[in-house]
């Protein structure tokens, strides 16, 4: 079952390398935005990958919380300053 | 039994986020890209969380595991409802800040509303 996290995780990490082409090359900032916040998407999945990897889930669980918050909350505060300012 | 169920979770949740991955890359327009990553994310960060919380019971049913399931499912639920409403509210910036779908002809909705405007004023 670990080969299958394993398997799993390098899957993930091959989707976030494809969604920062995104990132680099998209024609607006809100392109951006988005993909930054796919990516943190993915980054949550990995941590609790992780943690099954390492047998210590009850401490990458926290991890991937407050990630994910974070996450939540960046995304609307950009969204609030393109709203004031106009997409670039 | 269980392990199986899990692991048939994370595989659609893998396939839904790579979905969306692929429509991010491929469409030609913020909104489409929007539309592509909104949906199929939520549904497979939910998806995968719970196979990861089934997977997590496993290893016996004491306090700390069904704790940490509980904390997984708490997430999921976040996630149901955080990632609709930062993709409205990036959409709806994007709208008022007036930034143009992309169309076949290249005449938008909103060219269409200044139209009708100006048509109004005369």
């Amino acid at each position: 079952m670990e080969d299958f996290f394993l398997g799993a995780a390098i899957v993930i990490s091959l989707m976030a390398v494809m969604t920062i082409y995104r990132a680099v090359a998209g024609p607006t900032d809100i392109d951006r935005i988005i993909s930054v916040g796919a990516i943190g998407t993915k980054t949550v999945i990995l941590l609790l990958l992780m943690g099954l990897i390492y047998k210590r889930l009850d401490m990458f669980v926290d991890i991937a919380l407050c990630y994910a918050i974070i996450n939540f909350v960046g995304t609307l505060l950009f969204a609030k300053y393109f709203n004031r300012k106009g997409v670039l | 039994m269980i392990e199986i169920l899990s692991a048939t979770l994370i595989v659609l949740g893998l396939f839904l986020l790579l979905a969306g991955t692929v429509g991010l890359l491929r469409l030609p327009d913020f909104y489409c890209r929007m539309h592509s990553v909104g949906k199929s994310d939520t549904l497979g960060i939910v998806l995968c969380l719970s196979g990861v919380a089934l997977y997590n019971l496993t290893g016996g049913f004491t306090l700390t595991n069904i704790l940490v399931s509980l904390k997984i499912m708490t997430m999921a639920v976040f996630w149901l409802i955080a990632n609709p409403t930062t993709t409205h509210a990036l959409a709806r910036s994007a709208y008022q800040s007036g930034l143009k779908p992309w169309t076949k002809d290249g005449i938008t909705e909103i060219d269409l509303d200044e139209k009708r405007a100006k048509e109004a004023t005369n």
